[in-house]
């Protein structure tokens, strides 16, 4: 175990090890994505309160936990790269900013597509929502701070560092907000996460759905990483091989004939 | 006192050094030259302790550097590039801050050292009312404060004119002959009475791998 | 050598950092005065931007004054590396055989004392233009005196990672802004109360304990950003 847990800190067994694993990602999410699309689109029954409105929670509620989720992992990516000095672990924690960034404007974005036409506003200062704004300015920040040095290393750890220092802060965030939250109660009692209380048939597809998604963030992560790894890497041996490999392979029209 | 063991650095994808290897004993007085950018005040910083993008063991007295950061800071004396001199305060206020930071308070042996580097009454002028050369005496005095066994020197003689020069060499001399052991770079020729070992990084530059 | 030296306690270092803090301020005012000019001169806006009906304004003024006074001790964090980290100090301090835990506290105490604590004394001030009922004045004043050392604190970690960079101000702001916001929430939330005539000693509690986890966290941090900083 420890010892896969090392050689996947070496970016040319990650990038090796993902050539294989990408194939069966890509099979296996777009099976969940087929799966979970034409059932909550088209078998899901309509809710009783919201009618189809609620359909979007098939996006919305996987986005926003994998939001969350992201941030966990990039904290946990941050600690190895501080502690352990693994390169591997910084390349993940530097592409997950993004697409966790971006998980976030999509639950944001289908929260308050679903909000207009169910609390007849596109935003509300809904505790979630705002926990989930704060969530995306403290992605932005990571990944403005990491661009804003000229020396890779140096980002490297001040992103890191400003990623343990809101793992500390995110959970006060989320108390103080849900707190403030109690005392400017505007938000009606209907909340879209209060569907899974609702029938079998609705939340099954969303169970599909959740997997789905987390297959197009992995996806999105180890496709970026492995962009990364080739610009880190691209004096070594093994970079260089493959890249030649490449250029000769599109070269030979065979293959493709 | 002192060893390095495996250095390897390389600054924005370049090779700066590569498996640099040194020990350095009471008495002795190492000189790193090299080109512009070779990576000398790299080295010293690493040295130091202040930049840690490096592959490569440092130990102090047998143990190594970052284990017990707070027992070799108390042996290291180290003169960057930058003075360390806060212009709006006066001489006598940099270095009592100084010498709280290392642990002891001696207004008289700051007046003293201020007094051998020729600032004698300059103890109350806030610093930037003192000229770039006074300045840098100021920074200076640290030295003769210093009781540190291990100096790191970066460019000590800059901006400094020839009995400045001649009194620095002869403050080297004597920390040398007390037991200390000075690390420094200059593009100065060295006149010092004690030998001085030279590690030339323009031979250590190691191709790309 | 046989000089007679007084050697010093870690204690003595501290106040040492301390003194050179409130030195540093006496000898360029401009980093006290002008975060407290801001202060000011940005919570006279309100009224003149918003309409000036005291009902109004009393409605406004728990969250104008903390957000403004979140903006001023950000502004004023500037001041505290910037210069040490230009003329070489900071490389010392990182150098020093004490512990850089402490060193960071005293530095950052100091800094406090001579901007967050003025932003306190200064703040009833500012209640009476914003109309402010009485009640709300030693609320205010309290929640400030446990919030405004967490914020800097805060505020410290974000100018220690920033430093370094040649234009940082927007950065530090974007990077220190949301990780307030539970300050802000509960130093507001205590005004709030104390006008609705609702307990507010939980809210305090709250305020300290989030000043009590930051003195223990945020040096650590900030000593780690100092250190990838300088490097």
């Amino acid at each position: 175990m420890w010892q896969w847990f090392y050689k996947l800190g070496s970016p040319k067994y990650f990038y090796d090890m993902t050539s294989g694993l990408l194939p069966w990602l890509y099979t296996i999410t777009f099976f969940l994505l087929i799966v979970g699309v034409v059932w909550g689109l088209m078998f899901a029954p309509p809710d009783y309160q919201m009618g189809d409105n609620y359909r979007i929670i098939y996006i919305h509620v996987p986005a926003a936990s994998l939001a969350l989720g992201a941030y966990a992992m990039m904290a946990a990516m941050a600690a190895m790269h501080l502690i352990w000095k693994i390169k591997m672990a910084d390349i993940v924690a530097k592409v997950i900013a993004p697409v966790g960034g971006m998980f976030c404007a999509v639950a944001l974005f289908t929260g308050s597509f679903w909000g207009k036409p169910t609390w007849g506003t596109y935003w509300i200062w809904d505790a979630r929502i705002t926990s989930t704004l704060i969530l995306l300015f403290i992605y932005m920040g990571v990944a403005a701070l990491r661009n804003a040095y000229d020396s890779t290393s140096a980002g490297a750890k001040a992103a890191a560092v400003l990623t343990l220092v809101g793992v500390v802060n995110l959970p006060i965030i989320r108390y103080s907000v849900d707190w403030w939250n109690t005392l400017h109660q505007s938000a009606s009692n209907l909340s879209l996460r209060a569907v899974g209380a609702n029938p079998p048939e609705i939340w099954i597809p969303a169970f599909f759905m959740g997997f789905a998604l987390l297959g197009l963030f992995l996806i999105a992560i180890i496709l970026r990483a492995r962009n990364e790894i080739l610009v880190r890497e691209k004096r070594t041996l093994w970079v260089q091989d493959l890249l030649q490999n490449e250029i000769e392979q599109s070269r030979e029209p065979s293959h493709h004939a | 006192m002192f060893s390095a063991t495996n250095l390897f650095c390389e600054r924005d994808e370049r090779v700066l050094f590569t498996q640099l290897n040194f020990t350095i004993s009471a008495g002795e007085v190492i000189q790193v030259q090299g080109a512009n950018g070779s990576g000398k005040t790299s080295l010293l910083r690493i040295l130091a302790g202040l930049n840690a993008d490096f592959t490569g063991d440092i130990s102090w007295q047998g143990q190594a550097v970052n284990r017990r950061r707070e027992t070799f800071n108390a042996g290291l004396f180290y003169l960057g590039h930058s003075p360390a001199i806060n212009k709006t305060l006066t001489p006598l206020q940099n270095l009592r801050w100084y010498c709280a930071c290392h642990g002891f308070s001696d207004d008289t042996a700051i007046v003293l050292a201020l007094a051998d580097l020729g600032l004698a009454g300059y103890e109350h002028i806030p610093c930037h009312q003192m000229s770039a050369g006074q300045q840098r005496r100021v920074s200076l005095a640290r030295l003769q404060l210093s009781v540190a066994p291990l100096w790191i020197l970066d460019e000590p003689f800059t901006a400094l004119d020839k009995q400045g020069v001649a009194d620095l060499e002869q403050c080297i001399d004597t920390k040398v002959r007390q037991g200390g052991a000075v690390i420094l770079t200059t593009h100065h020729a060295l006149q010092l009475q004690c030998p001085v070992r030279v590690i030339n990084l323009d031979e250590l530059q190691g191709v790309g791998a | 050598m046989s000089r007679s030296r007084f050697s010093l306690g870690v204690t003595a270092c501290l106040l040492a950092g301390l003194q050179r803090e409130l030195l540093l301020a006496v000898r360029s005012p401009g980093n006290t005065i002008n975060p407290l000019m801001f202060f000011v001169i940005a919570i006279s806006l309100f009224p003149l931007g918003g309409g000036a009906d005291t009902v109004f304004l009393s409605s406004i003024a728990p969250g104008v004054i903390w957000v403004t006074a979140l903006l001023a001790v950000m502004l004023s964090m500037e001041s505290l590396f910037r210069s040490d980290f230009e003329d070489g100090s900071l490389e010392q301090l990182l150098l020093s055989p004490q512990p850089l835990y402490f060193q960071i506290l005293a530095k950052v105490f100091g800094h406090w004392l001579v901007t967050g604590l003025p932003l306190v004394l200064l703040s009833p001030l500012l209640g009476l233009l914003l109309a402010l009922p009485a009640q709300a004045y030693l609320p205010l004043m309290l929640g400030l005196l446990l919030g405004t050392p967490t914020l800097n604190l805060i505020g410290a970690i974000g100018m220690a990672l920033t430093v370094g960079l040649s234009r940082s101000g927007l950065l530090l702001a974007v990077l220190v802004l949301p990780l307030s916001i539970p300050v802000l929430v509960f130093g507001a939330g205590v005004v709030n109360a104390a006008l609705n005539g609702l307990p507010m000693a939980g809210l305090l509690a709250v305020l300290g304990a989030m000043l009590a986890l930051a003195l223990s966290l945020a040096p650590l941090a900030i000593g780690a950003a100092l250190r990838i900083s300088v490097n």
